[in-house]
């Protein structure tokens, strides 16, 4: 199964139109990946998608949204909801 | 005996589709299940893939228009006379802001970005309805355009889109009283929040739709399809006495004092 890491390096590549291989942990959506604001509400919502399941559904806030800058914020904001 | 929501008479131009979560969407995806046939306009390239992408092989007509520009306003209706004839409805829901000015101080707001926001969210329903009023049907047509609540009661982070929403309600009413002679009629849908891309980039979003869950009626935020089954109503003869109106789609929110 796919990590949430890879998870989100899909995702980010589907939603910014770049290459999965430019997609690196320390990555920054705005600054390396040059998402405008909309992307960036894009992706958010997105992961927001792919990581609610009929059990549990995933709300990222304005506030933890804004913590959110690069992929590793991403997934450690996934996997602090207990997902792997 | 049941009535039905037959539009497959019925043809209309989509301003304003972004992804699949956008309202307009949710109102074309209805409106085609009810037969109407379906022209979009797109601002960008970005936007053509993800309408492309709904659309699937659909081979609806697909418009490049900025709103802003009243000739590409005026290509749009031009080419849908050539493919489709008559225009019966007309869905607006375009808005934008710059991002600075949405969330912090209210009065920080600049000449530049009031201009802007008004022009694209407010002003384009003003151009679309000029340029379209001589495309319109001999029996009349429908415009709805969407609003939200924060045209009349605050909202904070909701800023200086509050005053677009507010001219565009006026618009509304100003355009449906011209038009009513001509059976155009002009009507806002004022939904609670629904998470669009647009929705989603106003800081404080999840909070007003947390209030909505908590305070609504109904106990619940509103759905993307209830906007889109009242967009029905309104675009069916069903609605021909109402005009300049402002419906709420809000679960009952705007009722609430405490």
């Amino acid at each position: 199964m796919a990590s949430v890491l890879e998870k989100i390096q899909e995702i980010t590549a589907e939603k910014l139109s770049v290459d999965i291989e430019d997609i690196k942990p320390e990555s920054s959506f705005t600054e390396d990946l040059e998402a405008d604001s909309l992307d960036v509400v894009e992706l958010i919502m997105a992961l927001e998608e792919e990581f609610s399941t009929d059990g549990q559904t995933i709300e990222i806030s304005d506030e933890d949204a804004e913590n959110i800058r690069t992929v590793q914020n991403a997934v450690d904001f996934i996997t602090s909801k207990g997902i792997e | 005996m049941s009535i039905n929501i037959d539009l497959s008479n019925k043809k209309g131009i989509i301003f304003g589709v972004a992804n699949q979560r956008s309202i307009a969407w949710a109102i074309s995806e209805k409106l085609m299940e009810a037969g109407a046939e379906l022209a979009f306009t797109y601002l960008d390239d970005r936007l053509l893939k993800n309408i492309n992408s709904l659309l699937k092989d659909r081979d609806n007509l697909l418009l490049k228009c900025d709103a802003n520009n009243e000739s590409d306003v005026h290509n749009v209706m031009e080419k849908f006379k050539s493919k489709h004839g008559e225009i019966d409805f007309i869905i607006h829901s375009i808005a934008f802001a710059n991002r600075e000015d949405l969330g912090g101080d209210f009065s920080n707001l600049s000449k530049e970005g009031f201009s802007l926001a008004l022009e694209t969210s407010s002003y384009t329903l003003i151009t679309i309805a000029r340029q379209a009023s001589k495309y319109f049907s001999q029996t009349g047509g429908s415009v709805i355009s969407m609003t939200f609540d924060a045209s009349n009661r605050v909202y904070p982070g909701y800023n200086v889109m509050g005053i677009a929403k507010a001219a565009l309600e006026n618009i509304n009413r100003q355009l449906s009283a011209e038009y009513g002679p001509r059976k155009i009629r002009f009507n806002s849908i004022s939904a609670g929040p629904l998470p669009s891309l647009s929705a989603r980039s106003i800081p404080g979003f999840t909070e007003m739709r947390k209030a909505h869950e908590q305070r609504s009626p109904i106990k619940r935020p509103i759905t993307h399809e209830e906007v889109a089954n009242t967009a029905l109503f309104l675009v069916s003869d069903l609605s021909t006495g109402i005009t300049g109106s402002i419906i709420p789609v809000d679960g009952g929110y705007g009722i609430i004092a405490l």
